[in-house]
């Protein structure tokens, strides 16, 4: 190497040198960033599954009254509900030990924000899992079941929460907001089909 | 396994020879350091002399992690992920590969002697104050290996597919969905899908046999490189590198080889003894190494009746299902294993071990060590009643050991720490 291409010490432009150091880590730091995004977009839901998690059809002709069906919608269970008029009523008297009465906080389309959390007051659709830690709850439909004041609902076996028969959730429940309603519409009176409404598809 | 060194100069080596200059082991030291590695990190890594019973679990722990990364080799030569196979694959480990039922109750139980050995491991830092400074970093590491511990075994138990392990998942993985605005998104994208699912089944599996074990190796590589630079801790909290003889070795020091070595040989033999009992006659040691739900397919229409983690996790499950708030619970739960964090700054007592500490650290660790373990078996009982009061007065003692700290080692009132440590020849 010549002598000329030799840099003294005290020649070095040291700022300079860092400046260059900081870019370079910086650009590559940009760089590791962009490739990292293939890798953590491939943990989303595939094409497959979201394929498999189109809407769901249920003939509700064959679910009689005060009956639950429990059909499948994104993995999830939802639970359908055919509730007889005193089973209406006794969704009402209790708004007093709800945490969310109003559904305010918690997860539903706005068709199902009101005190029956339903489109028409007869039929409940639900996603049965529970809003604490996805635990199936269990129906406990009969007035007095678990202590003499229950209105009839649903009882969480895993960690004890409870919702009365419109999913809403009751103090002292580790839930914190009511069960969700899933989106869903009726293409015919007979026909509830779940993952579509007005909006379109989920 | 006496140990002749009360004076403190340094037994000569058994078996100790000088290095060669010629022939295979001088080609070798020429490409390779072995022989200067094991003088420095071996036979001439000076440990304290004073070492009890307390001190078997780190090398157990090494030796577990080598005995779960074998029989997870095999294991993995005839488990098929996937929501179709993997229960199917287990049974047939468990039923027609020969030895297969040994192969996976040696894992299974490895996994939970994992966390007793670590469990233990972590009472003797509390104990003898080894988390003090300078080992900061030594407990730091040591922890960074726990929580990749937690990890690996949660997914672990993922893998069979029986319907605890779908149901564990469900319940852990919706704990990240308790997370403000980011929750819902973030739990869709760890399962793949909509649900618990063979997306999730497969990258668990991935992650328990690759990536998680590979971390787990190279932070017990650092772990040991952090107590290379440290040395142990011992008993009496005191530091043995400052006291030096002529020799410049630390006076109350022996070499780990052959001196520990030997000791650690007697506590894996026992180790080993009492582990192959619960492998051969009980091996799922009545439903607290294996429960009995997962002998049942995963069910995602069905709930188990009461849904319970692996004993090991159960203290933590504990406190989540002490607060009647999932936000607040799934936090506290958080709070309770990242409060070992901060240890050795809160822990403020002049001394480091137990022997020279007051009544009011002596106390407050044994109330720890009961809440601990109420803990857990309240982790494993229903969520109701009297049981759920229990969990919410030994959480308040589990978060108060570590939060009052600060305070009651600073006032506790401690004895004179000796110059040279305790030790009484056998």
């Amino acid at each position: 190497m010549a002598d000329h291409a030799v840099v003294a010490d005290d020649e070095v432009d040291l700022s300079r040198r860092k400046f260059l150091t900081r870019a370079t880590i910086a650009t590559g730091a940009v760089g590791a960033v962009f490739a990292a995004v293939p890798f953590i977009e491939s943990w989303s839901p595939s094409e497959r599954a979201r394929a498999q998690g189109a809407p769901t059809e249920l003939d509700l002709s064959k679910l009689e009254v005060g009956q639950m069906s429990t059909t499948v919608w994104r993995r999830s269970p939802i639970y359908v509900v055919h509730r007889s008029p005193d089973m209406v009523a006794r969704v009402a008297g209790h708004d007093g030990d709800l945490k969310d009465p109003g559904s305010k906080d918690s997860v539903q389309p706005d068709y199902a924000k009101n005190a029956l959390r339903s489109r028409t007051p007869d039929f409940l659709v639900l996603i049965g899992t529970c809003t604490h830690l996805g635990c199936l709850p269990k129906q406990r439909f009969d007035k007095g079941e678990l202590y003499p004041s229950w209105p009839g609902g649903f009882f969480c076996p895993c960690h004890g929460s409870r919702f009365d028969l419109a999913g809403r959730v009751f103090d002292g429940s580790p839930a914190s907001i009511n069960l969700r309603v899933p989106p869903y519409s009726y293409p015919n009176p007979s026909t509830l089909v779940i993952g579509v409404d007005e909006k379109g598809a989920a | 396994m006496a140990v002749k060194t009360a004076t403190g100069a340094p037994a000569p080596l058994p078996g100790g020879s000088a290095p060669a200059k010629n022939g295979f082991r001088a080609w070798l030291n020429k490409r390779l350091p072995v022989d200067e590695f094991i003088s420095s990190q071996v036979t001439g890594y000076y440990a304290p002399k004073n070492f009890n019973i307390w001190y078997f679990f780190g090398s157990l722990a090494g030796v577990v992690l080598v005995l779960q990364l074998v029989t997870g080799i095999f294991l993995t030569m005839f488990y098929k992920p996937g929501e179709a196979t993997s229960f199917d694959s287990v049974e047939f480990i468990m039923r027609e590969v020969d030895y297969g039922w040994l192969i996976r109750y040696l894992h299974s139980t490895g996994a939970s002697a994992f966390f007793i050995v670590v469990y233990l491991h972590m009472f003797r830092a509390f104990l003898y104050g080894s988390y003090k400074a300078p080992r900061e970093l030594l407990w730091l590491v040591g922890m960074a290996v726990y929580l990749a511990l937690m990890a690996e075994a949660f997914m672990g138990y993922v893998l069979p597919w029986g319907n605890m392990s779908f149901w564990g998942a469900q319940v852990i993985v919706n704990l990240f969905g308790t997370i403000p605005g980011i929750g819902p998104g973030l739990v869709e994208w760890i399962r793949g899908d909509y649900g618990i699912a063979d997306a999730t089944l497969n990258r668990f599996f991935s992650l328990h046999v690759a990536a998680l074990p590979l971390a787990l190796l190279l932070l017990v590589l650092l772990h040991l490189v952090a107590l290379r630079q440290t040395g142990s801790n011992n008993p009496d909290g005191i530091e043995i590198k400052d006291k030096l003889g002529a020799d410049g070795k630390p006076l109350d020091g022996i070499p780990f080889h052959p001196y520990y070595t030997v000791k650690d040989v007697v506590g894996i033999g026992v180790f080993f003894v009492l582990f192959a009992i619960v492998v051969f006659f009980v091996p799922t040691l009545g439903g607290l190494f294996l429960e009995s739900p997962n002998f049942d397919p995963a069910n995602p229409m069905s709930t188990p009746e009461h849904i319970a983690p692996v004993w090991y996790f159960t203290p933590y499950y504990a406190i989540l299902r002490a607060v009647p708030d999932q936000r607040l619970g799934a936090l506290l739960m958080l709070l309770a294993v990242v409060s070992f964090l901060f240890v050795p700054w809160l822990d403020r007592s002049p001394v480091r071990s137990m022997r020279y500490r007051g009544w009011m650290s002596r106390t407050a660790l044994t109330l720890f060590a009961i809440a601990f373990v109420a803990l857990g078996y309240l982790g494993l009982q229903p969520a109701e009643g009297l049981y759920v009061l229990l969990a919410r007065i030994f959480a308040v003692i589990y978060f108060a050991f570590f939060w009052l700290m600060p305070v009651y080692t600073k006032l506790d009132p401690v004895k004179p720490v000796p110059e040279r440590v305790v030790y009484h020849a056998h």
